[in-house]
């Protein structure tokens, strides 16, 4: 290909989609290459998808976007070996005309994303692997090397929308490989059921859905966390723990996914389901702190490439979405311009980013990720089992005078975490959550 | 401690799609005498099972089930254990759901 393009996209998940479609909407010639046989081959999510990213692509997504089911109820579980203590929020608010949250399937959603970019106008070009970034004799990227015969292409600017692991940036020595202690390693099944099962099981009616966030023993001592979101005809269950954990303890991630699976509060909600897929992924959970230089000359990175991810919210392709977009506006508004894709120059792509809930959440949370790694054996083992404890003791009738159950309550804490230790937890999180 | 329930991996990739490109593995072990902590922790860790101890008490890779999730690259390239890349474009995993 001898042909010259205003940009070139390197992936066609929810970041690059986004900056493809912005650019080629304000008239770019753009290329997009995807490595995987159709967009979204390779990518795996929850899925949660939060409508208002989107709608600021496509603001009317939900006439023809494949979506599964819109969220009417979250449940956050705290567990043990052999129960859960569950916080459930539902609210007939979220019946509402534009739903705020659904559940999908990526690899629909983003074939039908795709189709989009390619009306807007962009080149999208699948089954091609970018090997390298090209650059000239002052360092400025100008193009990509891919495996196709004749692979070089060259571009005015490379939007890097490549996913977690990062191997061009890295390559590039534009960016580090992820550290270990900043990425989580997930492992999701897909279970098919019938519809109405999925609503009884539940209580859900027509296209509401409901999800559940796990956490506790079920991570054995280790950060992680646990899901369960309801899809039309289908369940995602998964489990990640950070990969510096999985290493240290040894654990095996099917292992893991397995007991999860088993315990008495989940298995009931699956029970009789055909798995009709396996998939493993990794989620940037540095925060933060995690994240890379996001711009350079004739270069940007954007979604979780950027590491731009918010573990604790659970929140990774809105901020790929949004970071996407931002990447495709600064370079069309260079371009519009007639300035050239410098450091320099693309500069403004941060200062959008700073300027929007993107940088603010992240930074919100900047001590989070490393509170909750350094005491995680407090925060998913101690703590948890604590709670179902006083849980116990609290609804068992037994004869036992109140008063004496709440000091049994105390003692078991104290047993477990000394005062100090107690209040210093404390503090950090209100500290991290601040 | 909580006992683990016993797993077959290979049952689970059973339900995958992938096109494997045969005879050109994206992952590569480099030759080794005893494996490094990083490459051992890769039995257990690597969710596909791709690395296996052999007779000799060395590390292997086997790339046909693998789900280029990464985690061997992050634990493992660092030091030069392994060599990984992504696969020839269309090749590898091709999640149905993801
Ligand atoms: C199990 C799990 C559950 C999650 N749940 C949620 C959730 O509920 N809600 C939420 O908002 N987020 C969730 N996330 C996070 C979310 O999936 C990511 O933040 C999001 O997908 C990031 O989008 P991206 O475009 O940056 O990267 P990706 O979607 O990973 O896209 C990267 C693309 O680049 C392609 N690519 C990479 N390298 C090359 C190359 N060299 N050449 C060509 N193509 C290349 C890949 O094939 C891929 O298509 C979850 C993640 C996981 C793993
Ligand atoms: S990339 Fe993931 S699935 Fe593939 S061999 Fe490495 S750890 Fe295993």
């Amino acid at each position: 290909m001898t042909e010259k393009f205003d940009a070139i996209v390197v992936g066609a998940g929810m970041a690059g989609n986004a900056a493809a479609l912005t650019m080629a909407k304000r008239g770019l010639k753009v290329l997009q290459l995807e490595r995987g046989e159709y967009p979204g081959s390779k990518n795996v999510q929850g899925a949660i998808l939060y409508a208002n990213a989107v709608e600021k692509l496509i603001p009317e997504f939900r006439e023809d976007a494949p979506l599964e089911r819109h969220l009417v109820e979250q449940r956050f579980w705290m567990m043990d070996d052999a129960s859960h203590t569950g916080l459930h929020y539902r609210s007939e608010d979220f019946n509402e005309e534009r739903p705020n949250r659904y559940t999908i399937i990526r690899s629909q959603f983003d074939r039908w994303f795709s189709r989009h970019v390619q009306e807007a106008g962009a080149l999208v070009l699948c089954e091609t692997t970018v090997l390298e970034l090209l650059k000239d004799t002052k360092g400025r990227v100008i193009g990509v090397r891919t495996d196709r015969r004749d692979g070089d292409v060259f571009a005015d600017v490379v939007v890097l929308a490549e996913g977690v692991n990062g191997l061009l940036g890295t390559r590039a020595g534009l960016r580090e490989r992820p550290a270990r202690e900043n990425v989580a390693l997930a492992v999701k099944e897909m279970h098919f059921l019938p519809r109405e099962t999925i609503e009884a099981r539940f209580n859900l009616k027509g296209d509401e859905g409901a999800v559940i966030e796990a956490a506790g023993t079920i991570s054995r001592g280790m950060a992680g966390m646990g899901f369960i979101y309801t899809n039309r005809e289908s369940i995602s269950i998964g489990i990640g723990c950070i990969v510096s954990d999985l290493a240290k303890t040894g654990h095996a991630p099917y292992e893991l996914l397995e007991a999860f699976k088993r315990h008495p509060s989940v298995a009931p909600l699956i029970e009789g389901s055909e798995v009709k897929e396996y998939a493993a992924h990794l989620i940037p959970e540095g925060g933060y702190k995690a994240i890379p230089q996001l711009f350079g000359d004739g270069w940007l990175v954007a979604g979780d490439a950027a590491q731009l991810n918010n573990a604790i919210h659970r929140e990774g392709s809105n901020l790929a979405l949004a970071s996407g977009q931002m990447a495709g506006e600064a370079v069309a508004e260079l371009k519009g311009r007639g300035l050239e894709p410098t450091a320099k120059n693309l500069e403004i792509y941060k200062t959008r980013l700073v300027d929007s809930y993107v940088m603010q959440d992240l930074k919100k949370y900047k001590d989070m990720p490393a509170l909750l790694h350094a005491s995680s054996q407090n925060f998913f083992l101690t703590y948890p089992q604590l709670v179902s404890k006083a849980m116990q003791n609290f609804l068992r009738v037994d004869g036992t005078p109140k008063v004496e159950k709440e000091k049994r309550t105390l003692r078991s804490v104290f047993a477990a975490r000394s005062i100090t230790g107690l209040l210093g937890d404390a503090v950090r999180m209100a500290r991290a959550w601040r | 401690m909580t006992t683990e329930p016993d797993v077959r991996v290979e049952d689970k990739l059973y339900q995958n799609r992938y096109r494997v490109d045969s005879g050109r593995s994206h992952i590569k072990v480099t030759p080794h005498e005893t494996p490094s902590p990083e490459l051992l922790a890769l039995v257990k860790l690597c969710p596909a099972r791709c690395y296996e101890l052999n007779g000799k008490g060395q590390v292997e890779v086997a790339h046909d089930g693998c789900m280029e999730c990464g985690t061997c690259r992050v634990l493992a390239e660092g030091k030069g254990d392994i060599t990984w890349t992504y696969p020839r474009g269309g090749y590898g995993v091709l999640f149905k759901f993801g």
